[in-house]
């Protein structure tokens, strides 16, 4: 079996390795409009979504009951309704560009996950290889080019509908967008400088900046949230406005543009623009994780090749198994997982806690404090670097 | 009295980076996400309906289970939605109070058109109507939310009379041979 795949052409490989990823992905996405739903109940106070179960499910005695409780029926209702219900068109909208909006939206969200490693096993040299589509040298570089193209499909669908609410949430979407790439970008320039030290072989790869933090060590091993704090906080409140969640929900704004950019839209076409926020959400926390976080190293200071360790997970030499890379592969894609979703859970917490800012303070925060902050933090930790490495 | 001027303090640099309240409130947000739940499941847990509540409006029975209306016809005309219709009636002459007043013969209280503003309980003078706890109301057609009499004394019950107006008039007219032919 394992034979079998590693011997398939690589085009078919990648194909089916993409495919995977996907299938990992839009459940993801899927699912975090329903955890959404059933977070923002708990910090509320409420129970949210409850009742929703199916028949075979309510037969099992007390794992249908608690699902039911959990909500996870719901999940399956609001797609079924988003799916089958009536997709309406408007008549004053440029129905080209109207359609392929959602297309536009949703095709970057899912290209970003190609060049962002979800986990690592060793092989019998003991040399880490990265779990990704791609473990290209542009990186990072590439997550930032791509992502930003997001934009086009809300100035599309914002300019097609054709109708002013739409209109003015695009106009605050674009923006938004170009204030915050530049902090976005600047924040994370000293983690490469770090890394990348002179003489060696540059690379804005993400693989190699989780690598850096695995390091044996007290200063090998210390995850770059605590070497670069700012860097963190600048990355983050960018990362919150890049994927218009709360408090920067400038683009969608719903108090004061009805719905903003997808104010007309319906049904499925709606969904999708959702299912790409999420997915941009998703990603955008899985970078934050592998920069700031450490990737899949289990804690500060543990690489999770000691966890290996302890657990017996090592290859022994001349011989591999697959059931030692593979569970390898599960456990450090469970520990990069569970810490992306606790991230999810953080854009969740703020949205209900923070209320959005005014249009005005969007822009005074993103040009006049992050972005001078931004760059002094690059000026410092250039000259740290400078002396530090030579 | 004079006017005090209170100082506004400037904000502190930890205030105008917003952080510190942020923090404070992501603290706040946890504390309910664990807190207790606060929402009431209803068709499970039904709220607790408050005594002067005002629900559907129903006849009532006095505690010797005779009815208390004597349609009168005052909440009919006092009604601002006009949602009350009463066609007045004999009691029949072999009842225990016959002769004595009169009774509705229908009674009907359209839901549909009630504002459950309490004016007809407010008017009776036989305190015979009340509107009182039953506050969820459904029916499949337009016929079905007409309460007749039947319904609105089956909602109603019996509440504690104190006045005992019946056994006074029924008293009152076998002592006067004129009154009771």
């Amino acid at each position: 079996m394992i034979d079998f795949l590693t011997n398939l052409p690589p085009v078919v490989l990648g194909l089916l390795k993409g495919l995977a990823v996907i299938c990992v992905i839009f459940p993801i996405a899927g699912a975090c409009s329903m955890a959404e739903r059933k977070v923002s109940a708990w910090l509320q106070g409420r129970y949210g979504p409850n009742r929703v179960i199916v028949p075979w499910f309510a037969w099992m005695p007390f794992v249908g009951r608690g699902l039911q409780r959990l909500g996870v029926f719901n999940l399956l209702a609001d797609g079924g309704k988003l799916l089958f219900k009536q997709d309406p068109l408007p008549g004053h909208v440029n129905k080209f560009y109207f359609m392929i909006a959602p297309a536009v939206a949703i095709i970057p969200a899912f290209t970003t996950v190609v060049v962002v490693p979800f986990g690592a096993y060793f092989d019998q040299a003991g040399q880490v290889v990265p779990l990704m589509l791609a473990n290209v040298d542009v990186g990072l570089l590439a997550v930032f080019a791509i992502a930003s193209l997001g934009i086009y499909s809300m100035i599309l669908a914002g300019w097609a509908s054709n109708s002013k609410y739409s209109f003015l949430g695009s106009v605050r979407a674009s923006a938004q967008l170009v204030s915050y790439e530049l902090s976005l970008t600047l924040s994370v320039l000293p983690v490469f400088l770090w890394v990348n030290a002179p003489g060696t072989v540059g690379s804005l790869s993400l693989a190699r900046v989780v690598e850096f933090q695995s390091q044996p060590g007290f200063w090998g091993g210390t995850w770059f949230i605590f070497l670069m704090p700012v860097s963190a906080f600048v990355f983050l409140v960018a990362l919150f406005a890049e994927t218009n969640r709360l408090p920067f929900d400038m683009i969608e704004s719903e108090a004061d543009l009805v719905g903003g950019f997808h104010t007309e839209y319906g049904s499925f076409k709606w969904s999708l623009f959702f299912v790409a926020e999420y997915a941009h959400m998703t990603v955008g926390s899985g970078v934050f994780v592998l920069l700031f976080f450490g990737g899949w190293n289990p804690l500060p200071w543990l690489p999770i090749g000691t966890l290996f360790g302890w657990l017996g997970l090592v290859q022994s030499a001349g011989h591999v198994s697959y059931a030692i890379a593979i569970a390898q592969g599960v456990l450090s894609i469970a520990i990069f997982l569970a810490k992306v979703l606790f991230m999810i859970f953080f854009f969740m917490w703020v949205r209900w806690t923070v209320p959005r800012f005014r249009y005005d303070q969007v822009m005074r925060i993103g040009w006049r404090r992050l972005l001078p902050l931004a760059l002094v933090n690059v000026v410092v930790y250039a000259l740290l670097i400078a002396v530090i490495q030579k | 009295m004079s006017v005090i001027q209170v100082q506004r303090k400037p904000l502190t640099f930890a205030e105008r980076t917003y952080l510190p309240q942020v923090f404070g409130g992501l603290m706040i947000t946890l504390r309910h996400f664990f807190g207790r739940r606060v929402t009431l499941e209803y068709p499970e847990q039904r709220p607790e309906i408050a005594p002067g509540y005002r629900g559907v409006p129903t006849l009532v029975k006095d505690p010797n289970g005779r009815e208390k209306c004597v349609s009168c016809q005052l909440c009919e005309f006092v009604c601002p939605p006009k949602a009350i219709r009463i066609t007045p009636g004999e009691i029949s002459g072999d009842g225990p109070s016959a002769h004595v007043e009169k009774a509705p013969r229908e009674f009907e209280i359209n839901m549909l058109r009630c504002i459950y503003c309490g004016l007809c309980q407010e008017v009776c003078p036989e305190e015979a109507i009340f509107l009182q706890n039953v506050y969820s109301v459904s029916g499949y057609s337009r016929d079905e939310l007409v309460n007749d009499k039947e319904k609105l004394y089956q909602l109603g019950g019996t509440l504690p009379d104190r006045h005992f107006k019946w056994d006074k008039k029924q008293a009152a007219a076998s002592a006067s041979p004129i009154a009771h032919p």
